[in-house]
């Protein structure tokens, strides 16, 4: 097959392109500038978007003997997952950009000028496994990316080949150390990669400009502080929260809810955070519709933990009925949906109860 | 089939040659001992040999590191000098299709030297036409720190009428710098016949090695230099002088003027029948730059070696991609920034939209070049603008918004950019 293989400068997707190339495959690669004005050097280990970055990248691909070119996507990536990012906390909302970023830039413009161009799948490394079009958790559950990629519909997975679902990072680094490429000890990224210092929320008053507001306590309904703006917090966030003095009852207070429009940012006590229900938008089902209504786990964030769940739908949005209550569930975030290991679908989660 | 000989070019086997006695030897030109005598006469002889390539005196010839520096110590010292001579001269007049390694410079000088500068608009050829120059010298000529006009264009190929345009800077007593680092070993240059005050040339373009160049530069032009140090050069570039790289340079010189016309009108053959060959295949294919069928001084009026389409309805990234892996190495032409190509200032200036701009690419032939590397772009040309263009814009960018909610393969070949 002509593969194309999205190489951010990191090791997995640089092991993801080397095996491919073992497999047999034609395998160009591809790394994705996505920033418009990229910093010449990392920092940290935030970001895949630096020239250092892309240099790494194109040094694995030449280690590899694959060609080796620059796609420049960064003013799609602006407008469907930076706006998108910035919008939704502005609505109040937790949005997820590596989840948006599969949904509408890899696993969408990326692939559609792929197949354009005349491969015939995308190679990534991100840790899942695909096969016969089930999508299902890495070996390595502390590495598994399944959750970020359960916004695949069954076509975008027919074009998508994952293969570093069967090993363990550390066998990933090993592999990399083994081949020769010098990204074998290159820190992992994490955070937003498009936020360079860290400061969500000091980007998000950039964008968005200082909306000041009231803290109210959930129980009490008292005023017992003031924001710079409601954007500023996710559901379940406790640091940060300056509130003046303690509650009455002496407990810590978390963010419960979020209101843009009011500017209010409700908090309350930690058992106020218990969800047992969310009602999602209309699910992705990566493998076709389950036989609903659909009993297996639930995941409510990327690293979450997992609970007994029961969904159905209603007027064609998802309903998930959690068995164990979960705490700091945002509207925004994806409710995905497995069986044992195996991704089903996933929705967005609209509100919680 | 290498078609990118506008980047860099093979050497010359005589300029290998030349070089690897050198690199056998030890001496440094500066010194005042037998090993160094020996490296100062190869330096001094290449120095004359190159002068009388180009028609200029040997002490007109300043061995610097290649295209860029030249073109940083023409732009940067000649200005500095003048500004400093005159305060009132901090206006610098250039192409608007200027090589970067001088319109970075224009843009520093801006921002750290308080240099005004004023653009030369060109034609729809890529021209710059005579009348413009003097209309912007004649905006304010006291103020005048030099002119700087590439000899001939390293993206379109389009040459430039540079006697006629040092005539008019010369009427005002203003000096004129010309890059003609695509021109030299291709067109006829002459130093001192064009009456230019300096000129940039370079190594690896016409058979000589990477890193080494050349600023011819009059014996009355001021230059303040822009690496100071041993003062090597004239005091006005400092850096122990390569002598394997300059024996090289001198050879490759020598060797390009010396075979000049008839690899220029072998190249200019195989040029014509390749863009023949491209718009007999892909008919809406069109030829940036000037035609090349009239004469300039002596020369045509385009590069022969350069061939550079517009293929509308594609990207360019994407034929370089698809003509890659079919063994056809070629370049969009413009710079790149991060490893991303951005539209040609060139093709912008000459008033292309940016969708052209985008969608173009550059055919560079070199000595080397032959009937059958045209031939074999041929072969796959059409099929490869077939599928550039069926792909369009998809994806990269927001005028083509194909992003595809959940439909079908067959939906997504149809997405983004013209379909046919
Ligand atoms: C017109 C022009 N000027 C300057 C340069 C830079 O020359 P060099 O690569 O020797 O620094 C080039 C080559 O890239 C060029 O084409």
């Amino acid at each position: 097959m002509r593969l194309l293989a999205a190489m951010s400068g990191g090791v997995d997707s640089a092991v993801a392109a080397a095996r491919a190339v073992d497999a047999g495959h034609e395998v160009t690669g591809v790394h994705l500038a996505l920033s418009p004005a990229p910093a010449s050097l990392r920092q940290g280990a935030r970001g895949c978007c630096t020239l250092e970055d892309a240099r790494d990248a194109r040094r694995a691909a030449d280690v590899l003997g694959i060609p080796f070119y620059v796609w420049d996507f960064h003013e799609r990536f602006a407008d469907d997952v930076v706006d998108d990012f910035v919008s939704e906390y502005a609505a109040g909302r937790t949005p997820n950009p590596c989840l948006r970023c599969n949904e509408k830039i890899k696993f969408a413009a990326v692939l559609d000028r792929a197949v354009a161009l005349g491969f015939d799948a995308v190679v990534t490394g991100h840790h899942a496994r695909l096969s016969d079009g089930v999508l299902r958790r890495s070996v390595d559950s502390g590495k598994d990316q399944s959750y970020v990629l359960a916004v695949l519909t069954p076509e975008q997975l027919a074009l998508a080949v994952f293969p570093l679902g069967e090993s363990t990072k550390a066998d990933v680094r090993r592999e990399a150390s083994t081949r020769g490429l010098a990204v074998a000890d290159k820190p992992d990224s994490h955070d937003v990669c498009f936020i360079a210092d860290g400061d969500t929320r000091g980007f998000l008053a950039r964008r968005l400009g200082e909306r000041p507001g009231d803290l109210v306590d959930a129980e009490s309904g008292a005023v017992v502080g003031r924001h710079g703006g409601a954007f500023g917090f996710t559901v379940g966030q406790r640091r940060g929260l300056r509130i003046g003095h303690p509650a009455v009852d002496g407990k810590p207070r978390y963010v419960l809810s979020i209101s843009p429009a009011t500017s209010i940012v409700t908090v309350g006590p930690a058992p106020m955070l218990d969800v047992t229900a969310v009602h999602a938008g209309p699910p992705v089902w990566t493998n076709g519709a389950p036989v609903l209504p659909f009993e297996g786990t639930a995941q409510l964030r990327a690293h979450g933990a997992v609970s007994g769940a029961r969904a159905h739908l209603v007027r064609g949005r998802l309903v998930v009925e959690l068995q164990e209550a979960q705490r700091g569930i945002a509207p925004g975030q994806a409710v995905v949906l497995y069986a044992g290991d195996r991704v089903v679908g996933s929705a967005t989660i609209e509100s919680t109860g | 089939m290498y078609l990118d000989h506008a980047a860099t070019t093979p050497m010359l086997p005589a300029a290998i040659q030349a070089m690897a006695e050198q690199f056998a030897r030890v001496g440094n030109p500066s010194s005042l001992h037998a090993a160094g005598r020996e490296s100062r006469r190869v330096v001094e002889e290449s120095r004359e040999t190159i002068a009388a390539a180009v028609g200029a005196g040997p002490n007109e010839v300043i061995f610097t590191g290649g295209g860029t520096e030249s073109d940083n110590l023409a732009v940067k010292g000649i200005y500095w000098s003048r500004r400093d001579a005159d305060l009132r001269r901090r206006r610098i007049i250039a192409s608007a299709v200027e090589h970067h390694a001088v319109l970075d410079c224009l843009e520093w000088l801006g921002k750290h030297e308080d240099a005004d500068v004023t653009c030369l608009p060109v034609d729809a050829l890529g021209r710059i036409h005579p009348a413009e120059l003097r209309a912007a010298i004649e905006e304010a000529p006291e103020d005048v720190a030099l002119v700087s006009v590439m000899w001939a264009n390293n993206e379109v190929g389009t040459v430039q009428p540079i006697r006629e345009l040092a005539a008019v800077a010369h009427e005002y007593d203003i000096p004129f710098h010309t890059d003609a680092v695509q021109a030299v070993g291709v067109l006829p240059v002459d130093f001192t016949a064009s009456g230019v005050d300096a000129l940039t040339l370079t190594g690896h373009k016409l058979g000589g090695p990477v890193g080494a160049g050349v600023l011819l530069l009059g014996r009355d032009v001021a230059c303040t230099p822009v690496l100071h140090g041993g003062g090597q050069e004239r005091d006005v570039r400092s850096g122990t002088l390569d002598t394997p790289a300059i024996a090289g340079l001198a050879v490759a010189v020598a060797g390009a003027v010396g075979d000049r016309s008839a690899r220029s009108a072998r190249l200019a053959g195989l040029r014509d029948g390749l863009v023949r060959g491209v718009v007999q295949r892909v008919p809406d294919a069109v030829l940036n730059g000037d035609p090349g069928d009239q004469y300039l001084d002596g020369g045509p009026t385009r590069l022969p070696g350069n061939a550079h389409l517009s293929f509308p309805g594609c990207e360019g990234d994407a034929l370089l991609m698809l003509l890659d892996a079919r063994g056809v190495e070629c370049s969009t032409g413009s710079a790149c920034s991060a490893g991303v190509s951005q539209p040609s200032h060139v093709l912008l200036a000459m008033g292309a939209s940016v969708d052209r701009a985008r969608g173009s690419l550059r055919f560079a032939l070199g000595h080397p070049s032959t009937d059958a590397d045209v031939a074999h772009l041929l072969d796959v040309i059409a099929p490869v603008v077939d599928r550039a263009r069926r792909a369009g814009m998809a994806g990269t960018r927001r005028e083509s918004v194909s992003v595809r909610e959940h439909t079908t393969g067959a939906d997504r070949s149809e997405a983004g950019g013209p379909a046919r």
